[in-house]
């Protein structure tokens, strides 16, 4: 059994896949060593609060550079409160505490001294409803270099941020209307465009296809495991199918429900790869989801 | 009544079917009274607007029976209580004062209301925002001739004279300029504040997400996203500011200048009216009727503006909706 | 593959504090919002420390039972004043509750506004709510003083045309009131056999009443303190008599107070202060009722 201080200050590079039966006394506490691959988010015992009330409890896996791990887990588990401390995002609700620590890249995000402005440029998200800006689609891609101060051909930077979010061809003899114009699936691979003109390091997504039609999800699947190549991608799913067929490593949260005072926390149960998960996973509750018996 | 009614309409169903139909009761007819005098009371809005109508029509048309339209729009002289040959109908300086002094005060109000405006919006934490807020209204609530002594006792006095070094008159379009700032201050933080907050918070972690800075989420996105609202601010602020009476007349003084110089008097379109009206002058005289010409001139003024931020309204929400 | 060192250097640089003047920037555009935010509470501070500091002297029992003099500002008072105030609150508020509500209940429940001549209306009280004091001055001067009404320079004229100025006010709260009580309170109501108007009068109206009030008490304090329209009305500076009734002359806080401000005798401007607060403290009382009855009696739905 390895001891998670120790696993997080190890470079990752003879650790076994090491799984672990959940533990009597911190049944989330599930490890996952990606062996062989650069670890790019080492969680360590991330728990979430909102106010006094905890969301997420005990978080410990570690993510893999250029794959996609996808989080799943019935509504209320907690995913999206999860992936929101990624990037940082959670530091806009004024009640949310975060604990614990996340190592990128051995640096860890919640020290005193971690801009997050600077973590968010790094690590883009990509949000549950398409958000574009009132403006146009040139304007909307063009905003993060803008806002990072890039000097250089916008034009370029435009064109590649679009091609590499497979929108080009639709849009682009109309870079100038408004990004309201497009359809909603237009909208969310601008907003993934919009994304990647930053040249972020990942690409954080959450829910990105609830909101769509079956058309435009299989493209932004599509899109996903283009992307995969050069970014490290996380993605919260509803959809089960959709885990299966884009992530490489799946890692499936619960609510657990406090019989005293009925609240709920979320957990993680199981992390591994994706098809162990689907097929032949360790936790009876894990096996319960996916063959669709609760959730 | 049951049975009469049955007999009257010996054709119609009977049994549970009975009496479905429309019936002349006094029921339903006190319904439909209560509706038409609902109605007569909606309508007393458009008998109001159809009277100020009249009225200024009236002895406005009067007045340019004897005073020429050319006189009036283009005279630079506004002397109309005096006698014989110093008498002179030019408005142009009552129209001045009133834009002068309103964008004077719109010089204030803006930075002030928009930057109010944002912090409360973006910046504020709840608390400070339950303190904050009521205080602005209550700031808002402030009797205008409250304004207008303060702008007489304090500010020419105090903040101008002492305080700053200008050189003013005791009575000068500066202050009466300052205060009509604070005056429409609330209303363009207000307004603003709304458009603001109504952007929806998505836009913003979109923003946040791409590694912008709380000030570049609120410059380029939440700002511009919210323009169509503050330009409404903008606008009523500036009709608010035309409008007004008391701060001008009381801290402008009489005196109706057609010059850029604040420290002196200027005497506005509604302050005009206000002051002609304080004296003794007879029904049907000229002079009584320059109030009701000065009236229209103001009215339609106010009407432009309005009709602009309508149409300006309109134009940004077809952008950005 | 390794966290290679230079990897890791990369990174950190990545994720370190954005640089020192990017951070000051934001700093510097974060305390100018709170810095001007401050002005216009700093404004009204002075303001009440001033008008407090000139009046709150001249403040006596002595002060609010006397009459105003224009001879002897140290026996001066607001008597005539303050009853002409407090009246032309009751007189406004007879007038405005019932039209206001009126009309607030025909456009939401009656009129269709599909129709033209409803979205007249609409399109009417906008308008007015724009239309400065003056002019509703100059309307009360020419239709309710003289003109078809012809009333005279009394009472009822000020508050008349007052209750016009304010109308759309309470128009406009009432009709949001009427608009949050939920369409299910109305289907209960009239699937149990009630006519529109007794759906109305026994469910929607009490469940409006709070939000109703609130806007006819912030109505009327704006109406008190309204001083242009009662200068074209004909309100009288120093009224040396006791109210007689709607017909009679009167005079009002505001106008006593602008003819004080303006008078060459400095003394008198300090009985402007004392009047000043004689109304701040009526305007104090009424926005204290809206606030309680907003809190007390608000209905959540």
């Amino acid at each position: 059994m390895t001891e998670p201080s120790e696993a997080r200050h190890s470079d990752g590079r003879n650790e076994e896949w090491a799984r672990e039966a959940a533990d009597v006394s911190t049944p989330a506490a599930v490890i996952a060593e990606p062996a062989g691959r650069e670890t790019i988010f080492d969680v360590d015992n991330v728990s979430v609060y909102y106010s006094d009330k905890r969301a997420v409890r005990d978080v410990r896996i570690k993510l893999a550079r250029n794959e996609i791990t996808a989080l799943i887990g019935p509504s209320g588990c907690g995913k999206s409160t999860f992936i929101r401390c990624l990037n940082r995002m959670n530091d806009l609700i004024p009640t949310a505490r975060v604990t614990g620590a996340i190592g990128y890249h051995g640096q860890d995000l919640y020290a005193s001294d971690v801009d997050p402005v600077q973590v968010r440029k790094r690590i883009g998200m990509v949000f549950q409803k398409p958000n574009p800006f009132p403006k146009s689609i040139y304007d909307n891609i063009a905003f993060g270099p803008r806002v990072m101060g890039v000097k250089g051909d916008m034009d370029e930077i435009v064109e590649t941020a679009l091609r590499r979010g497979a929108l080009w061809d639709e849009v682009k003899d109309r870079l100038k209307t408004n990004a309201f114009g497009m359809s909603g699936g237009q909208q969310q691979r601008l907003c993934i465009a919009r994304s990647l003109a930053t040249s972020p390091d990942v690409l954080l997504m959450d829910e990105p296809c609830s909101a769509l039609d079956p058309i435009s999800t299989g493209r932004i699947e599509d899109l996903m495991m283009e992307l995969k190549e050069d970014y490290s991608i996380v993605i919260v799913t509803h959809n089960m199918q959709q885990a299966a067929r884009v992530s490489d490593m799946t890692a499936f949260f619960t609510v657990e429900l406090d019989g005293d005072t009925g609240h709920r926390t979320g957990a993680v149960v199981e992390y591994d790869q994706t098809d162990k998960i689907f097929q032949n996973p360790s936790d009876k509750r894990t096996e319960d989801y996916v063959t669709g018996k609760v959730g | 009544m049951a049975s009469a009614d049955f007999t009257a309409r010996a054709a119609g169903p009977s049994g549970p079917g009975a009496g479905l139909r429309y019936r002349r009761t006094r029921r339903s007819t006190g319904e439909q009274v209560i509706k038409v005098l609902l109605a007569v009371a909606a309508v007393l809005s458009v008998v109001t607007t159809t009277g100020i109508v009249i009225s200024l029509l009236n002895e406005t048309i009067s007045f340019f029976g004897e005073v020429g339209f050319a006189e009036f729009f283009f005279g630079t002289d506004w002397n109309p209580l005096r006698r014989g040959a110093q008498q002179s109908f030019g408005v142009l300086p009552l129209i001045w004062s009133t834009v002068y002094l309103t964008l004077i005060g719109l010089l204030i109000a803006i930075p002030l209301g928009l930057a109010s405006a944002i912090y409360l919006s973006e910046y504020a934490s709840p608390r400070v925002r339950r303190l904050v807020k009521p205080t602005l209204e209550v700031l808002a609530g402030i009797p205008t001739i409250v304004l207008g002594y303060f702008a007489l006792t304090y500010v020419t006095p105090v903040v101008l004279r002492d305080l700053l070094g200008v050189e003013v008159r005791i009575f000068n379009g500066l202050s009466a300029g300052i205060v009509l700032g604070i005056l429409v201050l609330p209303t363009i933080a207000s307004v603003a504040e709304d458009a603001l907050s109504a952007v929806p918070q998505s836009l913003r972690e979109g923003a946040f997400g791409l590694g912008a800075t709380q000030r570049q989420v609120v410059l380029r996105v939440v700002f511009p996203a919210a323009l169509s609202g503050i330009v409404a601010a903008l606008v009523l602020g500036a009709s608010r500011a035309i409008g007004e009476t008391v701060v001008i007349l009381i801290a402008a003084g009489a005196d109706p200048n057609l010059t850029l110089d604040l420290g002196v008097s200027h005497q506005t379109m509604a302050a005009f009216i206000a002051q002609t009206a304080r004296g003794d002058i007879s029904q049907g005289g000229t002079e009584f009727q320059t109030i009701f010409a000065v009236g229209t001139t103001l009215f339609v003024i106010t009407l432009l503006v309005n009709a602009v931020a309508i149409r300006l309204v309109r134009r940004f929400r077809q952008v950005y909706d | 593959m390794a966290v290679t060192a230079g990897h890791r250097e990369a990174t950190r640089r990545a994720v370190d504090p954005a640089s020192g003047a990017q951070r000051l920037k934001e700093a510097a555009f974060k305390a100018t919002m709170l810095l001007s935010t401050l002005v216009g509470l700093l404004f009204l501070l002075v303001l009440i420390v001033d008008v407090a500091r000139d009046g709150v002297p001249l403040l006596s029992a002595d002060f609010l039972s006397s009459f105003p003099s224009r001879i002897r500002p140290e026996d001066s008072g607001v008597r005539s004043a303050l009853q002409g105030t407090l009246l032309l609150i009751v007189v406004t508020a007879a007038f405005i509750v019932p039209v206001g509500i009126a009309t607030a209940i025909y456009l939401e429940e009656y009129a269709d506004p599909e129709r033209w001549w409803n979205r007249l209306i609409e399109l009417n009280i906008q308008n007015l709510a724009a239309v400065p004091s003056i002019v509703y001055g100059i309307l009360g001067l020419a239709w309710i003083v003289r003109g078809p009404l012809s009333l005279g320079r009394v009472l009822l004229a000020g508050a008349l045309t007052l209750g016009l100025l304010v109308l759309p006010v309470v128009i406009v709260v009432a009709r949001e009131a009427i608009r949050a009580v939920p369409s299910s309170i109305r289907d209960g109501s009239l699937a149990l056999g009630a006519t529109q108007w007794q759906t109305i009068w026994k469910q929607v109206l009490p469940g409006a009443l709070p939000g109703i009030a609130t806007g006819v008490i912030l109505a009327l304090s704006r109406a008190i303190g309204e001083t242009a329209p009662l200068i074209l009305v004909g309100a009288v500076a120093f009224y040396r008599f006791d109210s007689d009734g709607l017909l009679s002359s009167f005079s009002a806080l505001p106008i006593q107070i602008l003819e004080a401000v303006t008078d060459s005798d400095p003394a008198f401007r300090d009985l402007a202060a004392a009047a000043i607060i004689v109304l701040l403290v009526i305007l104090l009382l009424m926005n204290s009722v809206a606030i309680y009855l907003r809190n007390r009696y608000e209905q959540k739905w």
